[in-house]
């Protein structure tokens, strides 16, 4: 591993935080409705939607209605998908007659899809129609990101009390206003206005950008479902005939792949995700999804930081962010880099040290980018791969598994990974408060026992979800049957498989035959509590702290901005996700570590 | 009672009794009350199970082995047993002094209450001689047959029964079981000084007193309680502490039973090795699991309260105590608590064509009976700056007018003479009634003295105006820098005064308070608390008089003076029995400490966790994977031994740390982020590093005894 090597890493975090505070500061604009210069276009888009979609724009809802409708829209969405999937044989835009999906593998997809996760049990090529990709899953990509913007944005209200006034005059969010005000919100906002701000001036736009960006570099965009191209040295089959065509499966590409970064959703077009080379082509179109994966959850701090009215909020947990994110990008690389040399440097004699570990990738990224986009899609609750995990070294593997592990809060999914922070700074404050002698208090607003409890849910549930998920895998005969390594690195597929769908992720670690009906019925259950488990207590959480009169600050309150908090934060998301899951991890990539040291 | 502030941590009795009781808190009904705790229980009786399962040659592990684990776990159970009853041990210790002083005396009620409360003139004369024995008026009952509402009649040398206002008489009463101070204190009717306490003593003479609660919930009864902790219910933010703690005791129960499976699987895997034992996995859980912060919690609530009697201040709640840690707003009455009580006079200032000697002669001559410590000071000033020695006075020519709420002057008439002093105001209407005039010059001294924090006095003859004595506000010493580090805890301090706008600006910029409130009526405090809370703050005072009572009902934390009238006493949320007004600051340290108290131990708690990973992890799984061997960085000498020094650290830790519990982690008036770095760096680092230490050295010391 040489300098070289580290300039991707460098260069990349710094073109991230460079696009993501101006984002950022556009995204509080047109997700609070705060008077902009396009107020007026922003405001009568909104109207005409809301008229054709029959929802009153001004509407305010609390808590358990906006929780409700969140539920309703999720299980309607989910009922389209299944059905999509379900019946795809016999619908139309199928060009090449794909049979319609199992059951089972229609919940496992549509789940996916809905919860934002991702988790593909098919290979996308040889699997869905036009329809099903399309309308199915492109749609579920902007849509389950929109909840995710929506359900951060009622927790936001609820944190500073309304930031939407319609059709006028704003509060305008300086420091002394924000803490100053004392009345009580007790509603958070338009659900159905939030899912179309989300959609139509976030990840609508965006998404068109990257598409064409990406189109540019390569990116298949069209209708037609495969081309047949003659290959140049015609082959022999096994049965004796000559082949001498190739089908190459084509399709509408680019505009899912560019949603499916931003979107933080992961699911591929193709099987292989952005290691095909109709997915992700050039070095630019790599690190144009590179910055995509990380690009909204980034900015989303800083919008907070805007809508909170200190910036610096949100920086500080952007701040917290990296120092998880920083030390695992080093880690892994350097996992990578050295694992040839820890294996054969003693067998081969020779100096291996600028060898790399070039299993499972696309040689036309090479490792470093490789690893740092395995770091960044798993930070994300992205879960969209340009190499297989399954074949990175044992420690390198592991630092993907136990980012998801952490609950999903180093950037995590859009709107959800800052809404996890956010519970997280509030334990995080619950701890810090008492050892400054007060009552905690976030953003002003005191934390006590219901809070502490709806907190707690959250943190809790996807721990459970991964060990009970995991060990109900490991004592079945179709959990354990499926696995294709022998040793740990077989524990590690299914502690893996579990920690990206009970976190939402959707990352897979290959290797392991998912699409059975156990699987996919597991895994199918464990990203739908995973994700609605949270969203039910968040928005109850944003009810909450609505309520509470805000204590102003003094310099006896614990200030929830500087590097002083964000590396306690940083180090109770750290505490948490590591004391959980260590034993788990010391039989999978541990032992598999150390069984792979000691084979030289 | 003096013994109440010198008790010591570890008095020999209290750790007796303590012993006795954390073996009685074995009972399950006591233990499901704190979960951390429970767990372990729990986890004990199972390993019992498994021990009684080895000798019979079951389980896969040593029986010493299981039985020693399952020994420390019942030790584990115990040690916060014996924290909390060590820390209602000193509660209990009080209250059994207190209890000496609640004894069933026998009451003199009178049969009819008498109209207005006043007795009959002849009545008094007969009381006064010390004639009760066997009046028709009184009947004798006990104390406990007293109720709210009776009067009754407690002659000198008498208990007083109950808690009741004085409606006639003046007595002198030792308080000293309830306050500890030894020093009689007046109690008459009328004012601030009319509640009497039941189970004091009455001196001298007699009170006629109207019984205000019933039997049982006097404040005797109700301090009793408080500091046993009887009627103790878990604070909010305990409740809160208890949520995570259980949440996280969760979350271990599963990463710890998760591994039953998840090594059994490893064992088909690896082909070798045997799966996790049972005992290993309690151990695990036991040592992960927040036990040091679990068990002692209820300790540190206990002590908090118990830190606030020793500061002779009770609580009426454990919520109100932690509400104190958290007061933004602190108002203090200037006089007692700003200043000294006392004015001092500091110059004679004559009016214009006025001698100043003749100006200090008159106020020397107005003040020679004046006995108030004011009065005394202008004696002593003029005195010493002008040499005017005191003079002998004449009974029999001299006529001593004294203060009156009417007149609001005193002065002296003699030859002739009419001298005076008293406010400017008061002294104007005095001079206009006797054609005198109130000089220009005058009135901008007086308004000079006001502008700088003084009270002028002017004195007058006649109807001349001589003059105004500059009488000044002393302010305390020290209690500057008090409000400095106030301020830096992030706390405003608001003086309340009758004074002037004028005076209480003076005053307030020399003694540092960060805002005033001048002329206060009751209304204007009520208001201002009000004003204070409805924007988000968290109001303290403290408070004597039956007015006070709707400001001190109001307020978040509202402490009463001991010597205040009953409404204030009950309106408040604690009473202070030193009626110190400078406590409040106390009571805010004391609540912050209870708060620190709970954060660093739960920091030190999760800390302590990864090092019990690097010593339980390679013991466990070393079995199916050898390579996990480099884990053992602390290089424990046996499984088993690595296993058993965890729990005995885990056990042990709690012992040690009984003495911060209860003592609690220092406060220092610095600003919330350098406290909480501070607090990190001890706490959480230190976490961090103890048990790597303290599991090898007892490590060592477990393979040194089984070498032997």
């Amino acid at each position: 591993m040489n300098a070289a090597d580290w300039i991707l890493p460098g260069v990349y975090l710094f073109v991230l935080c460079a696009v993501a505070l101006p984002l950022g500061r556009y995204m509080a604009l047109v997700l609070s409705g705060r008077p902009h210069r396009g107020s007026r276009l922003q405001r009568s888009i909104e109207t005409k939607i809301a008229k054709l979609c029959g929802f009153d724009p001004n509407d305010d809802m609390t808590w358990p209605r906006y929780a409700g409708c969140v539920l309703v829209f999720s299980i309607i969405c989910l009922a389209v998908v299944f059905g999509l999937l379900n019946l795809q044989g016999s619908l139309p835009w199928n060009a090449r007659g794909f049979e319609s999906l199992s059951w089972h593998l229609s919940f496992n997809t549509a789940v996916s899809f809905v919860t934002n996760t991702n988790w593909q049990a098919y290979s996308g090529e040889s699997t869905m129609s036009a329809l099903s990709q399309a309308l199915g899953l492109t749609v579920q990509n902007f849509l389950s990101a929109a909840v995710g913007i929506a359900v951060m944005m009622a927790l936001i209200r609820g944190l500073v009390g309304r930031l939407q006034v319609e059709g006028g005059r704003l509060p305008s969010t300086t420091q002394s206003e924000v803490f100053g005000s004392n009345h009580p919100a007790t509603h958070l906002g338009s659900f159905w206005l939030d899912l179309t701000r989300s959609t139509v001036f976030v990840l609508l736009p965006l998404s068109i950008l990257l598409a064409i960006a990406l189109v540019t570099q390569g990116v298949v965009q069209t209708f037609r479902e495969q081309t047949t191209v003659k290959l140049v040295e015609p082959v022999t089959g096994p049965d004796g005939t000559t082949i001498e065509d190739q089908h190459l499966p084509l399709g509408m590409a680019a505009s899912q792949v560019a949603i499916k970064q931003l979107g933080t959703n992961g699911g591929g077009f193709f099987g292989v995700n952005s290691a095909h080379p109709f997915e992700n082509p050039t070095a630019l179109s790599n690190f144009l999804q590179l910055l995509a994966i990380l690009l909204i959850p980034a900015a989303l701090c800083e919008t907070f930081g805007i809508l909170v009215g200190d910036v610096w909020q949100g920086r500080t947990l952007l701040g917290a962010m990296l120092i998880i994110f920083v030390p695992c990008v080093v880690a892994a690389e350097w996992a990578e880099h050295a694992g040839v040399s820890q294996v054969l440097a003693q067998a081969s004699g020779g100096d291996l040290s600028d060898v790399d570990n070039l299993e499972g990738k696309e040689l036309r990224l090479g490792t470093s980018s490789s690893v740092l986009w395995a770091v960044a899609t798993t930070a994300a609750s992205n879960g969209s791969v340009n190499c297989m995990h399954d074949s990175l070294t044992p420690l390198a593997g592991l630092v993907p598994m136990w980012l998801m592990q952490c609950g999903e809060v180093v950037f995590g999914g859009v709107g959800c990974g800052l809404y996890g922070m956010i519970v997280f700074a509030i334990v995080t404050v619950f701890i810090a408060g008492l050892m400054v002698g007060r009552t905690p208090e976030y953003l002003g607003r005191k934390i006590e026992a219901r809070e502490m409890k709806l907190a707690a849910l959250v943190i809790l549930i996807p721990s459970i979800l991964v060990l009970m998920g995991t060990a109900v895998a490991v004592m079945r005969t179709e959990g354990t049957s499926v696995v294709s390594n022998p040793g740990p690195h077989a524990f590690s597929q299914i502690l893996y498989a579990f920690s990206s769908a009970g976190n939402n992720n959707g990352s897979a670690f290959a290797g392991l035959s998912v699409n059975s009906p156990f699987y996919n019925v597991l895994l199918g259950l464990a990203m739908l509590i995973s994700r609605f488990g949270l969203i039910v207590p968040v928005l109850a959480l944003a009810g909450a702290m609505s309520k509470k009169p805000v204590v102003p600050r003094t310099t006896g309150t614990l200030p929830t901005n500087g590097p002083l908090f964000a590396v306690l934060l940083a180090g109770i998301v750290v505490l948490v996700g590591a004391l959980t899951f260590v034993p788990a991890l010391v039989l999978g990539p541990v032992a598999d570590h150390l069984e792979f040291i000691a084979q030289k | 009672m003096s013994s109440r502030n010198s008790r010591s941590l570890f008095d020999a009795a209290i750790l007796k009794s303590a012993c006795v009781e954390s073996l009685r808190k074995l009972d399950p009904r006591h233990q499901i009350r704190r979960p951390v705790m429970f767990t372990v229980f729990v986890g004990s009786l199972f390993t019992t199970v498994l021990a009684v399962d080895a000798f019979l040659g079951r389980g896969g592990e040593s029986p010493w082995f299981v039985t020693s684990v399952s020994a420390w776990l019942w030790f584990t159970v115990l040690f916060a047993n014996f924290a909390e009853a060590m820390a209602e041990g000193r509660g209990k210790a009080q209250a059994a002094t207190l209890r000496q002083a609640r004894r069933d005396v026998t009451a003199r009620r009178f049969r009819d209450v008498p109209a207005d409360g006043r007795l009959s003139a002849e009545l008094h004369q007969a009381i006064s001689a010390g004639q009760v024995g066997d009046r028709k008026e009184l009947e004798s009952v006990t104390a406990s047959q007293l109720r709210k509402g009776d009067c009754i009649l407690v002659p000198a040398g008498d208990y007083i029964p109950a808690d009741g206002e004085v409606l006639d008489g003046i007595a002198s009463v030792n308080e000293s079981a309830i306050t500890g101070e030894s020093a009689p204190v007046i109690r008459e009717s009328g004012g601030d000084r009319s509640s009497v306490t039941g189970g004091t003593l009455v001196l001298s003479d007699w009170l006629v007193i109207r019984v205000s609660t019933d039997p049982g919930e006097t404040f005797l009864d109700r301090m009793i309680a408080l500091v046993e902790g009887a009627k103790r219910q878990k604070t909010p933010n305990e409740i809160a502490l208890d949520i995570l703690l259980s949440a996280m005791t969760l979350v271990f129960l599963l990463a710890s039973v998760t591994l039953i499976p998840f090594s059994r699987y490893a064992v088909d895997l690896a082909g070798s090795g045997s799966p996790v034992t049972m005992v290993v996995v309690v151990a695990l859980l036991v040592c992960l699991i927040p036990t040091t912060i679990g068990g002692l919690l209820s300790a540190i609530g206990i002590a908090g309260m118990d830190r606030m009697i020793q500061a002779n201040v009770i609580a009426t709640s454990g919520r109100a105590v932690e509400a104190a840690g958290d007061v933004d707003v602190l108002l203090l009455d200037k006089t007692g608590t700003i200043t000294l009580g006392n004015r001092q006079a500091v110059e004679f200032l004559p009016a214009s064509g006025v001698r100043i000697e003749e100006r200090a002669e008159a106020a020397q001559l107005s003040s020679l009976a004046d006995e108030t410590p004011e009065g005394r000071s202008i004696v002593v000033l003029a005195k010493e700056k002008y040499g005017l020695r005191g003079r002998e006075v004449n009974q029999r020519h001299v006529t001593f007018i004294p203060f009156t709420a009417q007149t609001r002057m005193s002065g002296v008439d003699f030859d002739g003479r009419q001298i005076r002093k008293g406010a400017a105001d008061a002294v104007d209407s005095w001079l206009k009634e006797r054609k005198g005039e109130f000089p220009v010059s005058l009135r901008a001294i007086v308004d000079e003295i006001s502008r700088k924090g003084g009270t002028p006095l002017v004195v007058t003859e006649g109807n001349r105006a001589l003059g105004a004595v500059y009488l000044k506000d002393i302010i305390k010493g020290g209690i500057r820098e008090r409000f400095n580090q106030l301020r830096a805890m992030g706390i405003r301090t608001v003086m309340i005064t009758g004074d002037n706008p004028l005076t209480a600006a003076a005053i307030a910029a020399e003694a540092g308070v960060d805002d005033f409130l001048a002329q206060a009526t009751p209304e204007m405090k009520l208001n201002y608390i009000r004003q204070c809370q409805s924007g988000g703050r968290l109001v303290a005072m403290t408070g004597d008089g039956t007015n006070d009572s709707p400001a001190l009902a109001q307020a978040d934390v509202a402490v009463a003076m001991n010597s205040g009238t009953q409404a204030a006493r009950e309106a408040g949320n604690m009473v202070d029995l030193d009626s110190n007004p400078t406590k409040l600051i106390e009571i805010v340290e004391i609540g912050k400490q209870l708060l620190m108290t709970r954060g660093a131990l739960t920091t030190f708690s999760i800390a302590n966790d990864v090092s019990k990973y690097f010593a339980i992890i390679p013991a466990a799984f070393a079995g199916i994977y050898p390579g996990l061997k480099v884990l053992n960085v602390m290089r424990l000498a046996t499984p088993q031994t690595a296993v058993l020094s965890a729990v005995i650290f885990n056990a042990l830790i709690i012992v040690v740390l009984i003495p911060l519990a209860l003592k609690g982690v220092r406060y220092r008036a610095v600003g919330a982020a350098t406290l909480l770095r501070d607090n990190i760096l001890l706490y959480g680092l230190g976490g961090f590093f103890v048990p790597f230490v303290g599991i090898k050295v007892i490590d060592v010391m477990l393979a040194l005894v089984m070498g032997a």
